[in-house]
C-alpha cells in the first residue's frame, strides 16, 4: 500500500474516464435540446463561412502579392546593398536568444526536448516551404542551427559560471546600440537614412526603442503618484491624466508637429526618433497605473520592516519595494508593452513606412490593387505572432517568479 | 576660538540638517518644481520664439473664421463657409454617434462573449476564446483598414445589392436600414426607450422588494410591468413615422437611414475590437464569485441559466464595472482612428483645422479638453453604476 499524504492528494489530477468520440458529442455539444440547437447554428453558420475562406483562400485570392513584396514587408526601401548588416544583426539576435534559452534552461534536464526538435524542425520545414523565406533558406537554416548551438554552449558555460545571468541582460543591452549602428550606419559603415527604414524593421525598432524608453519614466511617474510629498503627486497625477485622456493619434501627430516647436529655433529631431519619443511619453503614463497598481499590492509592513532595519527611502524603494512591485504588475506590463507595440501601426497614418504603412504603399501600386485581404491577412498574421510571443513568455517569466509556492 | 566653535556647530548642524527626514522632504519637493519649471519655461520660451519667428501668436479667435471645407456626412446642418467651431461640433456629433453605438453594442457583444466562455457547450466555449486570442493581437489600425477595404469594401455596386429580408441593404456606398421619419423622431424614440427602460428597473427593484418583505403580491407591479411594455411598443411602432430602405431601379436604395461605408467600417472595428477585452472582463468577473455561491445556487434547485442571472452575475458585476469605465474611454479614444479611413470624427476635423490655420497648439487645447470631457462624462455615470452595483453594507 503506498501512503497518501495530504498534498499528493490535493494536487492529484482527477481521474480520467476515457470517453468515446460519441459519449464526449454527446456530453460537451447535446447534452440537452438548447446545447443541440446551439451547436447546429454554430456548426452551419461557421462552416459555411469556413467553407467560402478555404474557398476564397485556394481559387479567388492572389497571393503572389506577398513573395513579390516580401524584402519591403520586411526592411522597407532599405538599400539592398547593405541586407548583410541586417542579415549580422539578425545572426547577433539569433545567437543572443539562443545562450539566453541556455541559461535560463539551465536547470533542465533535458534541453532538447522531443517537442523542442519537434519545434525545431517545424520552423526549418517551414522556411524550406513557405515561398517568401525559401530563397533565403540558405541564411536562415545556419541562423536556427546557431539558436541550437547557442543554446548548448550557454547551458554548458552558465553551469560553471554562475553568474552569467547578468552579462546576458548587459549583452542584450549594447546589443540595441549595435542594431543601431548596423541598421543606421556610421562610424565606418555607410549611413542609412531613416527615410529609408521601414517594414517589420521599423516597427521592431521603434517598439523596441519605446518599451525601453517608457519603462523607467513610467517607473518615475507611478512612485511619483505614490509619494507622499504632495507637489510630486500633483505633478505626476496631472501628467498622468491628461495624457490618458488624449487619444495616441492625436499624441503622435501633434508630436511630429510640435515637437519642433517647443525645442530651440531649428532643432529639428528626425521623424522616426519624434515618432519614438511621442509613443514613450505616451506609452509611459499608462505604464505608471499599471506599476501603482503593483505597488499599491505591497504590504505596508515590508516598507516598515525596511525602515525599521535602517534602510533609506532608495534603498528601501530599490531592495524591497520595486522588485516585489514589478513581479506583481508584470502581467500588466507586457500587457502594455503589447499594446505599444500594436500603437506601432498609428506611424503609418503620420507617414512612417513601418508594417502597416509598407502594406499600404504595396497595396497603392497598381500591379497589387484590391489584394486589400490578402496583404492585411498577412500582416495581421505577422502582428499576432509578435503579441502572442510575447504574452506566452510573459506568461513563462510569472511561473519563473513565482514564489509563492501555490 | 569663538568663531572655530561657532564654524564647528555650524557643521554639525548642517549634519544633522542632512540627516533630518523632512529637510529633505522639503528639498526634494523644491528641486523637483525647479527642473519642472525650467523645463516648463524652456519649452514655452522655445515656443514663443518658433511662433513670433513664423508671425503668430497664440489664440482662439480663428475658431470664428469660416471653414471653407466640406464635410462628408454630418448630423448637424454644416455648410462649408460655416466658421470653425461649427466644423469642430460637426465632427463631435459624428464622433458621439459612433461612441454611443460603439458602447450599447459592445456591452452586448462582450458580455455574452464572455458569458459564452462558461458555457457547457464545447463548440461555443471554443469559438469564445478563439475570438479573444485572434482578436486582442491584431492591432485595431489593421482591422479598421480590414474591415474598410477587405469586407465592406468588397460587398457587390449598388446594381447587385444585397437584401436582408427586405428590410436592410447592403452594397459598397453602405448599410441601409429602416429608420424613423425624421431626426427630431429618431432622439424622441430613443429619448422614450431609455426613459421606459429606467421605469421598468425601478418597477421591477419595488416588486422584488415587495415579494421579499410580504412573500407575496407584486400583481400590481407586474401589470404596471406590462402596461409599459405595451406603451413603449405601441409609441415605437406608431408614433416614429417608420421609413424603410426600398430598392431603386437600376441600383440604390431610397428611404430609411443609410450608414456609409465609412461609419459602419468603424463601427464594426471598434466594437469587435473592444468586445474581445470586454469579454475578459467579464469572464474575470465571473471567475471571481466564488464556486459556493454556484454549488449553492444549484442546490436550490436552480437551473445553471438562471444561476448566471440571479446569483453569479449580478455578483460578478461589482468586479466587471470598474474595468468597463476604462475600456470604454478606450472606445472613445479609438474613433479617432477613424479618421484613417476618412470619417470625418473630431480629430479628422481638427487636423484639417490645423492643415488649414497652422495652429498645432490651439487645436491640441480644444481636441485635448474635448476628449477630456468626453471621458469625464462616461466616468461619472459609470462611478453611478458602480455605486448601485455595490455590497450596502450597514
Amino acid at each position: 500500500m503506498t501512503p497518501v499524504t495530504p498534498n499528493s492528494l490535493a494536487s492529484a489530477p482527477p481521474a480520467v474516464i476515457a470517453l468515446g468520440p460519441v459519449a464526449w458529442a454527446k456530453k460537451n455539444l447535446f447534452s440537452d435540446w438548447f446545447n443541440s440547437v446551439l451547436t447546429v447554428v454554430i456548426v452551419t453558420i461557421f462552416g459555411l463561412g469556413l467553407f467560402r475562406l478555404t474557398n476564397w483562400a485556394f481559387t479567388t485570392a492572389q497571393w503572389e502579392v506577398i513573395p513579390r513584396n516580401f524584402h519591403l514587408f520586411m526592411v522597407g526601401t532599405f538599400p539592398a546593398r547593405f541586407y548583410a548588416r541586417i542579415w549580422a544583426l539578425f545572426a547577433l539576435i539569433c545567437g543572443l536568444a539562443g545562450l539566453s534559452w541556455g541559461v535560463l534552461g539551465r536547470n533542465v534536464s533535458t534541453l532538447f526536448s522531443r517537442n523542442v526538435l519537434i519545434g525545431l524542425g517545424g520552423v526549418c520545414a517551414f522556411i524550406v516551404l513557405f515561398p517568401p523565406t525559401r530563397p533565403s533558406a540558405l541564411i536562415l537554416l545556419p541562423l536556427v542551427a546557431l539558436v541550437a548551438g547557442m543554446a548548448a554552449v550557454g547551458r554548458q558555460v552558465s553551469r560553471k559560471v554562475p553568474g552569467m545571468g547578468q552579462w546576458i541582460s548587459l549583452s542584450w543591452f549594447l546589443s540595441y546600440f549595435v542594431g543601431l549602428w548596423l541598421i543606421g550606419g556610421g562610424l565606418g559603415l555607410t549611413p542609412v537614412s531613416t527615410n529609408d527604414w521601414g517594414g517589420l524593421l521599423l516597427t521592431l525598432f521603434t517598439a523596441v526603442s519605446g518599451i525601453a524608453l517608457c519603462f523607467p519614466l513610467g517607473l518615475l511617474l507611478a512612485l511619483g503618484r505614490r509619494s507622499h510629498l504632495p507637489l510630486v503627486r500633483w505633478l505626476s497625477t496631472a501628467y498622468i491624466e491628461l495624457v490618458r485622456g488624449v487619444p495616441l493619434v492625436a499624441f503622435l501627430f501633434m508630436g511630429q508637429v510640435m515637437i519642433p516647436l517647443f525645442l530651440p529655433v531649428g532643432a529639428r529631431p528626425d521623424r522616426v526618433l519624434r515618432a519614438i519619443i511621442a509613443l514613450a511619453l505616451f506609452s509611459a503614463a499608462y505604464l505608471a497605473e499599471n506599476v501603482r497598481a503593483g505597488l499599491q499590492a505591497v504590504p505596508r509592513g515590508q516598507q516598515e520592516a525596511a525602515m525599521s532595519l535602517g534602510l533609506n527611502t532608495p534603498l528601501t524603494l530599490s531592495l524591497i519595494i520595486l522588485p516585489q512591485a514589478l513581479k506583481i504588475a508584470i502581467p500588466a506590463i507586457v500587457g502594455q508593452f503589447i499594446s505599444l507595440f500594436q500603437d506601432t501601426t498609428l506611424l503609418a497614418v503620420v507617414g512612417l513606412a513601418e508594417l502597416l504603412g509598407t502594406g499600404r504603399s504595396v497595396l497603392a501600386n497598381p500591379a497589387f490593387l484590391g489584394r486589400f485581404a490578402e496583404v492585411y491577412l498577412f500582416l495581421g498574421v505577422i502582428y499576432w505572432f509578435f503579441c502572442y510571443a510575447m504574452s506566452l513568455g510573459s506568461r513563462k517569466i510569472e511561473e519563473k517568479l513565482n514564489t509563492d509556492h501555490r | 576660538m569663538n568663531s572655530d566653535s561657532s564654524g564647528e556647530s555650524f557643521a554639525q548642524k548642517l549634519k544633522t540638517l542632512l540627516r533630518d527626514e523632512r529637510f529633505w522632504q522639503v528639498a526634494f519637493q523644491v528641486i523637483t518644481l525647479g527642473i519642472v519649471l525650467l523645463l516648463a519655461a524652456f519649452f514655452v520660451g522655445n515656443l514663443n520664439r518658433n511662433l513670433a519667428q513664423q508671425g503668430r501668436s497664440f489664440g482662439f479667435s480663428f475658431l470664428f473664421n469660416p471653414a471653407g471645407f466640406s464635410i462628408g456626412e454630418s448630423l448637424i446642418r454644416y455648410r462649408p463657409n460655416d466658421p470653425y467651431w461649427r466644423a469642430l461640433m460637426v465632427g463631435l456629433s459624428n464622433t458621439l454617434s459612433l461612441v454611443a453605438a460603439g458602447i450599447v453594442l459592445t456591452t452586448v457583444l462582450g458580455t455574452a462573449a464572455g458569458v459564452a466562455s462558461f458555457s457547457k457547450n464545447w463548440l461555443l466555449y471554443k469559438l469564445s476564446r478563439l475570438y479573444v486570442g485572434l482578436v486582442r493581437n491584431v492591432p485595431l489600425l489593421l482591422q479598421l483598414f480590414f474591415w474598410y477595404f477587405a469586407i465592406y469594401g468588397t460587398l457587390p455596386r449598388p446594381e447587385s445589392q444585397i437584401s436582408a429580408l427586405g428590410l436592410v441593404f447592403l452594397n459598397n456606398r453602405g448599410v441601409y436600414i429602416p429608420w424613423a421619419g425624421s431626426a427630431v423622431l429618431a432622439l424622441l424614440g430613443i429619448g422614450v426607450t431609455i426613459f421606459a427602460a429606467v421605469m421598468a428597473v425601478f418597477l421591477w427593484q419595488w416588486r422584488t422588494k415587495l415579494r421579499i418583505e410580504t412573500g407575496t403580491g407584486g400583481k400590481n407591479q407586474l401589470m404596471g410591468l406590462i402596461g409599459l411594455g405595451v406603451l413603449w411598443l405601441a409609441f415605437v411602432i406608431l408614433a416614429l413615422q417608420w421609413t424603410f430602405p426600398s430598392p431603386v431601379d437600376g441600383g440604390g436604395v431610397t428611404g430609411g437611414l443609410r450608414l456609409t461605408r465609412e461609419y459602419v467600417a468603424a463601427l464594426s472595428a471598434l466594437v469587435f475590437y473592444t468586445s474581445a477585452f470586454v469579454a475578459e472582463i467579464v469572464r474575470a468577473g465571473i471567475q471571481s464569485v466564488s464556486r459556493g455561491q454556484w454549488e449553492a445556487a444549484r442546490s436550490l434547485g436552480f437551473q445553471s441559466g438562471l444561476v448566471m442571472q440571479l446569483v453569479v452575475f449580478p455578483q460578478a458585476l461589482r468586479v466587471i464595472i470598474p474595468p468597463m469605465n476604462s475600456e470604454f474611454m478606450n472606445l472613445t479614444k479609438n474613433t479617432s482612428l477613424a479618421f484613417a479611413i476618412a470619417f470625418p470624427e473630431i480629430y479628422s476635423v481638427a487636423n484639417t483645422t490645423y492643415n488649414q490655420t497652422g495652429r498645432p497648439v490651439e487645436v491640441f487645447v480644444v481636441l485635448m479638453a474635448t476628449y477630456l470631457v468626453m471621458c469625464l462624462i462616461i466616468t461619472l455615470g459609470m462611478n453611478q453604476l458602480n455605486r448601485a452595483v455595490q455590497f450596502k453594507e450597514r
